[in-house]
């Protein structure tokens, strides 16, 4: 019976995690870096915890803070210099390297590639619990919470401006539009939900490694699992998070452990062609299909 | 006592421009597939590993020369760098830009998951070592210094046949304005295919000079790929002499920093010093 709840766990977290990349994704600003806010919020709580006794609680003021603060020091200079497309995302590439090499090199407290543990402490204080229900609710809240905030970007002016930022920055610029503040402002949304869903991983884990929490392999997981589901729609991450862990658990039942790897074959596959012939991702390239289905009528009516 | 320092020290800076002259290998084919194609191949990496794999096997299991094996190898990535454009780069040349980074970022996955399932997790060695070389009371190993000695090759081979040969003239041309050139009578499909062999030749060579240098393994892409397209970017994508004197920068933020705090601060300090110069001069050093 663990073993569904941990996959419903694993989809939400993650679903969560993606959700918070789409909403720069969505509006151009394709970031390579995302694993540096996760692996700030990781790593931030479980050496407060470790090394100085801080709980988690506060332990996650100060990882939201430090990630704000890396947010603001990365995108200020990116937006107000005009840093897009390739370069943008080949500079937070360079962040989410930066994080992990800290984290690496800081190994005496750190404890570098192997990775660490927090101390052993189960109860609300240390958010451990044991139950996998109660992490179930813990994760779902948080992804409601994301979905939430995914819609309410989605219907202000700003995601609007961002828009047409994305598509003409001197055009959108000129008509009145605060090009560096407006891409602030989600860039500090989605880098502190990020934050959050490190801090989440790390608890429910109880291990966290620099690979798996920062650096340019996890990065791109965010990237790409964003762009199966479909960045473009509300539960698209959500739908990308489900397909790839899905796919991974099934082939992985279907062949045993065999073959190591071919579920990121299969998917490494997949991803190229979804990106070639259907940009919008699962769920956004269905419902445009349903949406085709049901317009046709109307329209030969009319 | 200030002495042996100093001689460790030049030992750094002189190894960090063997370093350098490695890294601006790494970064030639990539700028020439920016500059000509207008994409940055993510995957870049991960074909490197593929022709490191490629030698290890041909020498090591079939037991072919050296030498034989290196060529092949050197065939094998620049056949993979065209089928790579046929295949994947193609279809998304009308797209958007941010699309063309994100489908080779696709098949760096399958190549780094595909060599797992292929070749396995373990670290293979080429069991080939190069000697080292004693220069007084300074040593260098001898794998890095060919590998030096064949970048500056590489680079001057590729700088004479862009600027001597017809075919290269072409490959400049197309670079400098895609919508003019089929005019004038170039393909620049043809011109695509061509550069993309030749870029993955590049990656080709560089695997077969660090096949002499380090282990191979699958995540192995993931160790030198980010630093390659940081090179580039710090030079001036598509600017091949930026990116060979922003190699040898780098390098020397790794050696030296490495020398003084420890490597992976070197690599710390090389990153956030990219970072910063990108705010200054976003689009490289070398930029008008």
């Amino acid at each position: 019976m663990n073993y569904p709840l941990h996959l419903a766990i694993l989809v939400l977290l993650w679903g969560y995690i993606y959700t918070s990349w789409s909403l720069m994704g969505r509006v151009g600003l394709v970031s390579f870096g995302h694993g540096a806010f996760m692996g700030i919020g990781a790593y931030s709580v479980m050496m407060l915890w470790n090394h100085f006794g801080v709980s988690p609680w506060i332990g996650g003021l100060v990882a939201l803070a430090a990630s704000a603060l890396v947010a603001l020091l990365i995108g200020y200079p990116c937006f107000r210099f005009r840093i897009v497309g390739h370069y943008f995302a080949l500079v937070t590439l360079a962040l989410s390297e930066v994080t992990r090499l800290v984290i690496i090199a800081l190994r005496d407290y750190t404890g570098g590639s192997l990775g660490a543990t927090p101390g052993a402490a189960p109860g609300i204080a240390a958010v451990q619990f044991a139950s996998k229900e109660t992490w179930l609710v813990i994760v779902a809240a948080f992804w409601l919470g994301g979905l939430w905030v995914w819609r309410a970007v989605e219907r202000s002016m700003g995601r609007l401006a961002l828009q047409a930022v994305s598509e003409e920055e001197e055009a959108a610029a000129s008509i009145g539009i605060h090009v560096t503040r407006a891409k602030l402002r989600v860039t500090l949304i989605s880098a502190l939900m990020t934050c959050a869903g490190g801090i989440l991983y790390a608890q429910y884990q109880l291990y966290v490694n620099p690979d798996t929490v920062s650096g340019i392999a996890i990065s791109l997981q965010m990237v790409f699992g964003a762009i199966a589901g479909g960045m473009f729609v509300m539960l698209g991450p959500t739908v990308g998070a489900a397909f790839t862990l899905l796919l991974a658990e099934g082939l992985r039942l279907w062949f045993g452990n065999r073959y190591p790897a071919l579920d990121s074959t299969v998917y490494g596959v997949m991803l190229v062609l979804f990106i070639i012939y259907m940009p919008k991702g699962i769920l956004g390239a269905t419902l445009a299909l349903l949406g085709r289905r049901r317009l046709t009528p109307a329209k030969r009516q009319a | 006592m200030s002495d042996i320092f100093d001689v460790f020290l030049l030992e750094a800076v002189l190894n960090g421009l063997l370093l350098g002259g490695l890294l601006a290998l790494l970064s030639l084919g990539l700028n020439l597939i920016f500059g000509v194609i207008d994409v940055v191949w993510i995957c870049y990496a991960e074909l490197i590993m593929c022709g490191m794999y490629a030698v290890y096997y041909l020498h090591v299991q079939f037991h072919w020369p050296l030498l034989l094996a290196m060529l092949a190898a050197i065939a094998l990535v620049a056949l993979l760098g065209w089928l790579l454009h046929q295949f994947v780069i193609r279809p998304v040349l009308s797209a958007e830009p941010i699309n063309q980074l994100l489908v080779t970022g696709g098949v760096l996955f399958f190549l780094q998951a595909a060599a797992t399932l292929a070749f396995g997790i373990d670290f293979k060695n080429l069991g080939v070592t190069l000697p080292a070389v004693r220069l007084g009371e300074l040593s260098f190993s001898a794998a890095r210094l060919l590998a030096f000695a064949v970048a500056l090759a590489g680079a001057l081979g590729l700088y004479l046949f862009l600027n001597r040969s017809y075919l290269g003239t072409a490959i400049r041309a197309i670079s400098q304005d895609r919508a003019v050139m089929p005019l004038m009578g170039v393909n620049p499909a043809r011109i695509f295919s061509i550069t993309s062999a030749l870029g993955g030749g590049l990656a080709g060579l560089a695997a077969c000079l660090l096949v002499l240098q380090y282990d191979i393994h699958p995540a192995i892409g993931l160790s030198f790929g980010p630093i390659t397209f940081l090179i580039c970017v710090l030079g001036g994508l598509g600017n091949m002499l930026g990116g060979f004197v922003a190699a040898f920068i780098f390098a020397q933020f790794i050696a030296v920093g490495g020398f003084f705090f420890h490597l992976e601060w070197g690599y710390v300090i090389a990153f956030v010093f990219f970072i910063g110069v990108m705010f200054l001069r976003p689009r490289g050093i070398f930029s008008r």
